[in-house]
């Protein structure tokens, strides 16, 4: 039994971990990673001779003193790394570590797991040398590899100039910077932006180092098809003016913004509720964090705000443990972190509404393209069950239908796709389609990790 | 009185419900079918898809080949197809006491004229390598089937609308009342429906309409937990079961094996959930390994389970009421629901359209509920 459990250690977990500390507490870190550090703030594997401090930029001096805290509070926490929370069930973790389950009983629970990239799929999506923007970063930080050497950035998001800024310095040509946002939105959530003036100022930098270096920055794309016989040979777009456009490149890098992972949230009893702005189901939570009687939830696993909001929401989720457990309370402290999340998270929901998901590309995909790369689905087939009589109007009985979201990754990559076909083809909003409900294991497990019947 | 607005309903759109409604209108009856969700939700949408006929209920046997029957002629009934697959069931004992009560099973089976093939270790092996070795014997039946439960049940809906049934998805039915020689019902949505008889095939939910015409049969709601691994190239062949209930699985044609395992798990009619615990999903990984060991790397990636009606001596409700004439009940399944579904249809139809079926069906009596309640083996067995 752990009276507290925190899930992931990225900048929530470690700064949640710290708050408990300084306050006589001892809590457990479980990491599905080998190093602590999360995704943004990963380290690269022992023995890889990376120059961290030009990979991060500008953020170099942030990452160095996460992990400073975290080396500084290691001997006062139980980090457990490489574990995998597959399942909660009531007040039970159960973990896979090292090929084999356990449990751990908790008093309570605070999951920071983090957010991935959303996709929006597109013919030839499934092509090796295709990857995910987050991806493409952490081949760079975890293992120091580019994904190509000519490589095409795609999506709507502020991180592909960020991306391809990383590529560039490594090496890497840059084939061209496709965002599917038009110039203009991103103009008019000016104002919004101008909340985190800084975050702001830093993605005007990269963009006009992506000018500097000569690199093409299209706006406004409709991206037509990854194209290769056996992996990716070229990117064909469509630019503003209705122009098709073909980039030749080795690799492709897709990033629409990112997604909160919210399956162990899930798991463990939170409420959802549809948000306009992102087009996600996001958990329920109160102003530090609170989403159940003994259920916290931190860090961009619950709203995407970024590493810096992801660190104060820790902090302000182990003071809602604090307050919970009748230790005094530090106001002023809880009152500043509660404004500075609020802010970032606002920037970020500008950033969301200026980079918007493309939903509408998304459902004039044709039927042709694969939805489901685990299963095999395509988005013709989705749309044919849907059309018949009796046929599913909702995205878990699509899902029960046509098996997409059912295989691997459990919708994790198709499930945003998905939503907007089956919206598009019920004539619905994205949250009358419904929420693909979350099911343990939340990552594959090997039988050979329950052991040996008796 | 006002002129009826159909000659049957049918209240419950699960797989009972839709057969039921398929065979009426196939007789020219007018039916409409009244179902508070989607058609082949719940239990008839997310069993493991068996159509076994090795090791049922004796007195089930009349029904249970005529319905094989009915699924083997599903594609030409039904005008799509369900995945049907006609694999065959090895049934596998690990223990003298099991051997014999595999021996038993083959006796019944055989009786009923069913070809059940008896397996020694050796030929075990032989045939189905990835066997571990501690099978002592087995029991092997050809014309044991499966099929995709998610994929029959709106199938068998839309042939019955295309014979004329009329069907009514997410559609309550808040009261049901006797008027002269039939049956009122009142909709949530205010509307009312007249008909001649009724057919009660509201699964988890239909006690409550058995003890509106004063009879009823102790039927309580739980899940069958299920789970699903990734695939991988074919090879298993038959739908396999170890006799102590600890696993059955099968691989799908996608490649991916679905295992279930005993006990069954508490399911919640009220909020329509029933989560799957990790344990039971660890306990049936474990039983798969031992079945076949050669399967230890392969990754389970999802579990499910939905509400099935249960009953404690494990046989389901299935025929007239005994206080109102007109009145017929299908409901209990007890999770062996799936390869009976047609038979119960057909004959439900025969006894609506033509005052009797030729299948024997007295064991399914709700009448039976009237005294104590046996409590079966299985029962014991099945539950935790």
């Amino acid at each position: 039994m752990a009276d507290i459990v925190i899930v992931g250690a990225g900048p929530a977990g470690i700064s949640a971990a710290e708050t408990l500390c300084a306050n006589g507490l001892r809590p457990v870190l479980i990491d599905e990673g080998a190093r602590a550090g999360g995704q943004g703030y990963r380290r690269p594997a022992d023995g890889l001779a990376l120059d961290m401090n030009r990979l991060m930029g500008s953020e170099a001096g942030k990452y160095a003193a996460l992990h400073r805290r975290f080396e500084a509070l290691l001997p006062r926490i139980d980090y457990r790394p490489r574990t995998l929370v597959w399942a909660v069930d009531g007040s039970t973790l159960h973990l896979l570590r090292d090929g084999r389950t356990e449990t751990l009983a908790f008093g309570k629970l605070l999951i920071a797991s983090g957010a991935m990239d959303r996709i929006a799929p597109l013919p030839g999506w499934t092509l090796p040398g295709v990857f995910t923007l987050g991806g493409a970063q952490l081949a760079l930080k975890d293992q120091g590899c580019l994904i190509g050497s000519r490589v095409a950035f795609l999506g709507s998001s502020p991180l592909l100039a960020l991306a391809a800024k990383q590529y560039r310095e490594m090496g890497a040509e840059i084939a061209v910077i496709a965002d599917t946002t038009p110039l203009s939105a991103k103009l008019s959530a000016l104002p919004e932006l101008l909340r985190a003036p800084r975050t702001l100022a830093r993605g005007l930098v990269y963009m006009a180092a992506s000018l500097r270096a000569g690199t093409q920055m299209l706006h406004g794309v409709t991206p037509v098809a990854v194209e290769g016989q056996s992996r990716v040979e070229a990117l064909l777009l469509r630019d503003q003016r209705g122009r098709e456009r073909r980039f030749a490149c080795d690799a492709v890098a897709l990033g629409y913004g990112l997604k909160p992972e919210t399956q162990l949230a899930d798991l463990a009893g939170a409420q959802f509720v549809h948000d306009p702005d992102f087009r996600l189901f996001l958990p329920k939570i109160d102003g530090l964090g609170r989403a159940g009687p003994a259920l916290y939830l931190a860090g961009d696993g619950v709203r995407i705000g970024g590493a810096d909001a992801a660190e104060a929401s820790g902090a302000l989720a182990a003071h809602a443990i604090l307050g919970d457990l009748g230790r005094p309370q530090d106001i002023a402290a809880i009152r500043q972190l509660a404004r500075r999340i609020e802010r970032l998270r606002a920037f970020q929901r500008g950033l969301a509404r200026a980079f918007a998901w493309p939903k509408a590309q998304i459902a004039a995909l044709p039927d042709s393209v694969t939805l489901c790369r685990c299963e095999n689905v395509t988005a013709g087939e989705v749309r044919a069950v849907m059309s018949r009589e009796f046929g599913p109007i909702e995205v878990n009985r699509v899902k029960a239908m046509t098996r997409c979201g059912m295989g691997r990754c459990q919708g994790r990559v198709c499930g945003p796709a998905l939503q907007e076909i089956v919206a598009a083809t019920a004539g619905c909003d994205g949250a009358a389609a419904g929420r693909l409900r979350g099911q343990a294991p939340v990552k594959p497990i090997a039988l050979a990790a329950a052991g040996t019947a008796a | 009185m006002s002129e009826r607005t159909t000659d049957v309903a049918i209240i419950g759109g699960g797989l009972i419900g839709a057969w039921t409604a398929f065979f009426l209108a196939r007789r020219g009856q007018r039916v409409t079918l009244i179902e508070k969700g989607v058609v082949g939700a719940q239990s008839s949408g997310v069993n493991f898809g068996n159509l076994r006929l090795q090791g049922r209920f004796p007195g089930q046997y009349p029904l249970s080949l005529r319905s094989q029957a009915l699924w083997e002629d599903f594609a030409g009934l039904i005008g799509e197809d369900c995945e049907f697959e006609q694999t065959g069931h090895l049934y596998l004992a690990y223990d003298a006491d099991e051997q014999a009560k595999l021996e038993g099973y083959a006796e019944v089976s055989e009786s009923y004229g069913l070809a059940i093939e008896r397996i020694g270790p050796a030929d075990l092996k032989r045939r189905w390598p990835w066997l571990g070795e501690r099978a002592v014997a087995a029991t092997f039946s050809a014309r044991d089937a499966t099929a995709n439960p998610r994929l029959a049940t709106p199938a068998i809906a839309r042939a019955a609308a295309r014979h004329g049934a009329v069907i009514r998805e997410n559609t309550h039915v808040s009261a049901v009342d006797r008027s002269g020689d039939g049956f009122t019902l009142t909709l949530a949505d205010g509307g009312s429906l007249s008909c001649g008889a009724l057919v009660n095939s509201a699964g988890a939910w239909a006690r409550e309409i058995a003890e509106r015409f004063g009879e009823t049969a102790p039927v309580f709601p739980a899940g069958p937990p299920q789970f699903v691994t990734e695939p991988f190239p074919y090879l298993i062949g038959p739908s396999v079961q170890a006799i102590d209930g600890s696993v059955i699985f099968r691989q799908i044609p996608r490649g991916n094996i679905i295992l279930a395992g005993y006990p069954r798990t508490a399911a919640d009619p009220v909020t329509n959930r029933a989560p799957v615990p990790p344990a039971k999903t660890l306990a049936a990984m474990r039983a798969l390994a031992r079945v076949a060991p050669m399967l230890a790397q392969c990754h389970v990636i999802r579990v499910w389970s939905g509400i099935e009606a249960y009953l404690p001596d494990m046989i389901p409700v299935i025929g007239p009421s005994e206080t109102t004439p007109r009145l017929f009940h299908a409901f209990g399944f007890c999770g062996h629901g799936f390869q009976i579904g047609p038979g119960v249809g057909l004959c439900l139809s025969e006894m609506i359209v033509d005052g009797a079926t030729p299948t024997p069906l007295e064991p399914f009596s709700i009448g039976r509920f009237r005294s104590a309640t046996a409590v079966s083996e299985k029962f014991r067995k099945e539950f935790d």
